[in-house]
C-alpha cells in the first residue's frame, strides 16, 4: 500500500498502517512468547487489556476533546485554519467526532467490557492474545480513520467516514470481539447471563450489521483509497440515517447501559432496582430505536410512510429509554448520602439524569413541527451533546475512577479533591455548552422561517450567522472546561497508578471468586 | 409469562444473541427495503443526466473538503427553504449521488440550487478567500484549490466505479474521461465537441477558474457548484407551491 498506492494519500495511509501493524506485530508477538499462564495465573482475570484499554481510551479523549475546542474555536475565528489543507474544519470535524466517539467512547467499552464480562462470569477471559488484538486492532483503526480525515480521505457518511480498506479491517477486529465475547460467556460459572452484558452484546451485534451495511462500497481500484457507496440519493439518505441513529443507540446507548448497569449498584453497593424493567428496557430499546433513524429526514424527498413510521417509534421510544434512566435512579434510593459524599458515583448519577434529559429532548425534536425549526441548525448539536458530555463521559469518568483503583489493586485514586474538581468542571462546561447551542439553535431557526409584514423573508442567512458569534464563543469555552476536567482525570489516574499505594487486601474483584456485583431486586 | 421465558433466553448467549438480532432486523426491514421496490419512491425524469467527469472530480473534492458539515443539499418542503432557496428538492435529482451530500447542518446556506447563481469569478474568489467577499464570512479559505493541478488520470476508473454501482455512463464516456475533463475546463480544445455529444448542448463548457493554462482543482469544484440543481429540470415545471398557512409546510405531491 505505502509504495504501490496510485495517490498520494492513500501511499501516506499505507505507511501508517506498515509502521503501526509493526509496533502491534511486535506487541502480539512479546505477548505470544510469554509463558503460558500459571495454573495459579489462570484463577485470577485477565486484566492487562483493560488497563491498557484505560490508558488508550484517555489519550483518544485528550485528543478527540482539544480538536473538539479547536473545531468550536474556527466557527468564531475561521482564521485558525493558518490556510492549511488539513486544519480547515471540513477535515477536522471528522477527527473530533471519531476521535471522541470511537477513540474515548469505544476504548472504554471495550476495557469495560472486558471487565464486566468477566467478572460477572467468574472466568478468564479464554485467551491471551485475542484481546490485544482486538484492542489494538480497533486502535489501529482509528488512527488510519483519523489521519485519513486530516488527508482528505473520507467517504462522507456521517459517523462512518473512514472508506472501504479501515472498514474491512474493522470487520475482522469485531467479528473476533464476538467471538471472543461469546466464548468468555460460554466458560461462565454462573447460569445467568448479567444484564451488563445483555446490553454489551447488542452493541457487538448490532454495530456489526451497521458497519457492514452502511458501508457497502465499490473501491475505483484496489491500490487508492477512494470508493463509491453502492447506494445512492434517498436510498443512500436512509440507510445512512439508519445508520446513524443506531450508531447513537448501539455504540453510545447500549454499551454505556451496560457499564451503568455493572458499576453503578457495584459502586452504590445497592441491587439493580427492578429486574424486570431492565428486561423491558433491553428490549424496547433494542427493537424501536432501529425505526427511529428516519426522523432525521423529515420533510426531505424520503417517503411520507417512512417518515411518520420515524416519528411514530421515537416517540415511543421514550418509554424504555426512561425506564433505564428511572431504574438507575432508583437503584441509588438509600443511598442518595454516598452520591452527596462520593463525587465518583455523582458522576454515575449525572450521567443517568443526562441520560433522561437527551433521551427526552431526543423524542421531542423528533415530532415533525419541531424538527421543521430544529433540524439544521446548533440544537442538534446540542442535542447530541448533552448525551455524549452529559451522558456518555459522566458515565465513562465515574467508571474509570471506581475501576482504576479496583484493577491496579490501589486503596483508592489518588487524589478525591481532583476528582471534585473534574466534577465541577465537566457539569460547568456541559451546562454552558448546552445553554449556549440551544440559544444557537432556536435562534437560527427562527430567524431563518420569520417574515415581514409584507410577505418576504426578515433575515438574509448572513444575519443568522452573524449573530452566532457569542454563542460560538461560549460553546468553545464551555468545551474547554470539560476538556481540563479530563485533563485532571488522566493525571489523576496516571498519579494513582504511580503512586498510591497497594490495597492490603487484595479485593475479590481479582481472582476468580464469588459473584463481585450486588444481584437480586431490591423489591424482592 | 414472559418474564419465565426470559429466564430462559438469559441462560443461553446463543439464544440470546439470535434474538437480538432477529428483533433489531426488524426495523431496518421494513423502512429500507421497500425504497428500492415502491416505484414512485424515486419520480421519473428523463431529461436528468449523470456528472460530467470534470463535474464528479469536482464533487470528490467537494466530499474531501467535507463542505457537507457545513452545508445541506435538501431543501425541505417549507415555505420559508422554498421562498430562500428555490424549489424543494426531489428523490430523482440525488438519484445518481454516490453518496448522497443532502448533510445534517447548515452553518453555511444550503447549496442545492447554487448552480449558476452566481459566476464563476465569484465562486474562485470567494473559495480562495470568502472574506474577500463576504467580510463576516466564517467558512474557511480553500487558496489550495486554485494551486493544486487536477488530478485526470484517475478518471475513468471513478467513471467506471460509478457505473458498477448503477450510474449509467456508456462506454465512450468510460473511456475517454480524462479528456473530456480538461476538456471542458478548456473551451479551446479539439475535444468539446466530442463531450457535448456524450453529455448534451446544455453542459457548460468554460475556463471556470480564470485561468486557461492549466486545469485545476478549482475548475473542478466550480464546474460542479455551478451544475447543483440542474441536472434535471423535474423540481421547476413539477412543484406545486401551495402553502398550508397552518404549519408552514408545503404540500408535496403524493404525500
Ligand atoms: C465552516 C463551515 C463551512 C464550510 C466547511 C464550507 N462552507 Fe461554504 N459557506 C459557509 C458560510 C457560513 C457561508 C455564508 C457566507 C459566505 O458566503 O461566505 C458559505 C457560503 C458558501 C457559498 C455561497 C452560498 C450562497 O448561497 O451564497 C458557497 C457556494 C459555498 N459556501 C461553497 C462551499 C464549498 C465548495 C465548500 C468546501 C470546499 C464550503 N463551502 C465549505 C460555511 C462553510
Amino acid at each position: 500500500m505505502a509504495l504501490a498506492g496510485h495517490d498520494i494519500g492513500f501511499q501516506l495511509q499505507g505507511a501508517v498502517i506498515v509502521t503501526a501493524a509493526l509496533v502491534t506485530l511486535g506487541a502480539l508477538f512479546s505477548i505470544r512468547s510469554q509463558p503460558e499462564a500459571t495454573a495459579e495465573e489462570l484463577t485470577y482475570y485477565y486484566d492487562a487489556p483493560i488497563k491498557a484499554g484505560i490508558y488508550l481510551s484517555l489519550i483518544w479523549a485528550m485528543l478527540g476533546m482539544f480538536v473538539g475546542v479547536w473545531v468550536a474555536l474556527l466557527l468564531a475565528y475561521p482564521e485558525l485554519t493558518f490556510d492549511y489543507a488539513w486544519a480547515s474544519l471540513g477535515r477536522l470535524r471528522p477527527v473530533h467526532t471519531s476521535g471522541v466517539i470511537f477513540g474515548f467512547g469505544g476504548n472504554a467499552l471495550i476495557a469495560t467490557s472486558f471487565h464486566v464480562v468477566q467478572r460477572t462470569s467468574r472466568t478468564r477471559l479464554p485467551d491471551q492474545l485475542s484481546p490485544w488484538f482486538v484492542l489494538l486492532g480497533f486502535n489501529l483503526f482509528c488512527l488510519v480513520a483519523a489521519t485519513g480525515y486530516l488527508l482528505g480521505i473520507t467517504q462522507s457518511k456521517e459517523y462512518a467516514e473512514p472508506e472501504w480498506y479501515a472498514d474491512i479491517w474493522l470487520v475482522i477486529v469485531w467479528v473476533t470481539y464476538l467471538v471472543l465475547y461469546l466464548r468468555t460467556l460460554a466458560r461462565r460459572q454462573e447460569p445467568h447471563i448479567y444484564v451488563a452484558n445483555w446490553y454489551y452484546l447488542a452493541f457487538i451485534l448490532v454495530v456489526a450489521v451497521l458497519h457492514i451495511i452502511n458501508n457497502l462500497a465499490v473501491p475505483v481500484s484496489f491500490l487508492g483509497s477512494k470508493s463509491y457507496s453502492l447506494f445512492s440519493g434517498v436510498q443512500d439518505a436512509m440507510t445512512q440515517w439508519w445508520y446513524g441513529h443506531n450508531a447513537v443507540a448501539f455504540f453510545l446507548t447500549s454499551g454505556f447501559l451496560g457499564m451503568l448497569y455493572y458499576y453503578l449498584p457495584k459502586r452504590a453497593e445497592r441491587p439493580i432496582y427492578s429486574y424486570r424493567m431492565s428486561i423491558i428496557s433491553f428490549w424496547g430499546i433494542t427493537f424501536m430505536y432501529m425505526w427511529a433513524g428516519s426522523h432525521h429526514l423529515h420533510y426531505t424527498a424520503l417517503p411520507q410512510w417512512v417518515q411518520t413510521l420515524g416519528v411514530t417509534f421515537s416517540v415511543m421510544l421514550l418509554v424504555p429509554s426512561w425506564g433505564s434512566a428511572g431504574n438507575a435512579l432508583m437503584t441509588l434510593n438509600g443511598a442518595w448520602h454516598r452520591v452527596r459524599d462520593d463525587a465518583t458515583l455523582r458522576f454515575m448519577m449525572v450521567a443517568a439524569v443526562f441520560y433522561g434529559i437527551s433521551t427526552f429532548e431526543g423524542s421531542f425534536m423528533a415530532i415533525r413541527p419541531v424538527n421543521s425549526l430544529s433540524h439544521y441548525t446548533d440544537w442538534t448539536i446540542g442535542h447530541v451533546h448533552a448525551g455524549v458530555l452529559g451522558w456518555v463521559a459522566f458515565i465513562v469518568f465515574g467508571t474509570f475512577y471506581s475501576l482504576v483503583p479496583w484493577i491496579w489493586h490501589r486503596e483508592r485514586m489518588y487524589s478525591l479533591i481532583l476528582i471534585e474538581v473534574h466534577f465541577w468542571l465537566a457539569i460547568a462546561g456541559t451546562i454552558i455548552y448546552l445553554i449556549a447551542m440551544w440559544n444557537a439553535g432556536i435562534t437560527q431557526g427562527i430567524m431563518w422561517r420569520t417574515y415581514n409584514e409584507s410577505g418576504t423573508l426578515t433575515y438574509s442567512f448572513l444575519e443568522s450567522f452573524v449573530a452566532m458569534h457569542p454563542y460560538y464563543v461560549a460553546r468553545a469555552f464551555g468545551g474547554f472546561l470539560f476538556l481540563v476536567g479530563a485533563a485532571l482525570a488522566f493525571y489523576n489516574i496516571v498519579m494513582t497508578v504511580r503512586h498510591v499505594p497497594l490495597a492490603r487486601n487484595v479485593t475479590n474483584d481479582a481472582s476468580v471468586g464469588p459473584l463481585s456485583v450486588p444481584t437480586g431486586e431490591a423489591t424482592a | 409469562m414472559i418474564f419465565t421465558l426470559h429466564n430462559k433466553i438469559e441462560r443461553n448467549s446463543i439464544v440470546l444473541a439470535l434474538g437480538i438480532i432477529a428483533v433489531s432486523a426488524i426495523g431496518g426491514l421494513v423502512e429500507i427495503a421497500p425504497l428500492f421496490t415502491i416505484d414512485d419512491t424515486v419520480e421519473h425524469a428523463p431529461d436528468m443526466r449523470v456528472y460530467t467527469p470534470l463535474e464528479l472530480a469536482g464533487r470528490n473534492i467537494y466530499i474531501r473538503e467535507g463542505c457537507y458539515a457545513c452545508h445541506s443539499q435538501m431543501i425541505r418542503t417549507l415555505k420559508d427553504e422554498v421562498d430562500r432557496y428555490g424549489p424543494y428538492s426531489r428523490a430523482v435529482e440525488s438519484q445518481y449521488d454516490h453518496p448522497m451530500l443532502w448533510g445534517s447542518k447548515r452553518t453555511g446556506p444550503d447549496l442545492a440550487r447554487i448552480g449558476e447563481k452566481y459566476s464563476d469569478l465569484w465562486h474562485t474568489r470567494h473559495l480562495v478567500n470568502p472574506r474577500d467577499v463576504v467580510p463576516q464570512s466564517i467558512m474557511p479559505a480553500y487558496s489550495w484549490l486554485l494551486e493544486n493541478e487536477l488530478n485526470t488520470t484517475d478518471l475513468r476508473g471513478n467513471l467506471k466505479a460509478m457505473s458498477r454501482v448503477g450510474v449509467p455512463y456508456e462506454d465512450s464516456m468510460i473511456n475517454l474521461a480524462n479528456r473530456d475533463a480538461v476538456a471542458q475546463a478548456t473551451p479551446s480544445s479539439d475535444d468539446v465537441a466530442g463531450l457535448i455529444a456524450r453529455y448534451g448542448p446544455a453542459t457548460s463548457v468554460r475556463v471556470f477558474d480564470g485561468d486557461s493554462q492549466r486545469v485545476t482543482e478549482m475548475d473542478a469544484v466550480v464546474a460542479y457548484l455551478q451544475i447543483l440543481g440542474r441536472l434535471t429540470e423535474i423540481a421547476h415545471s413539477e412543484q406545486s407551491v401551495q402553502t398550508d398557512t397552518n404549519d408552514n409546510t408545503i404540500k408535496a405531491e403524493g404525500s
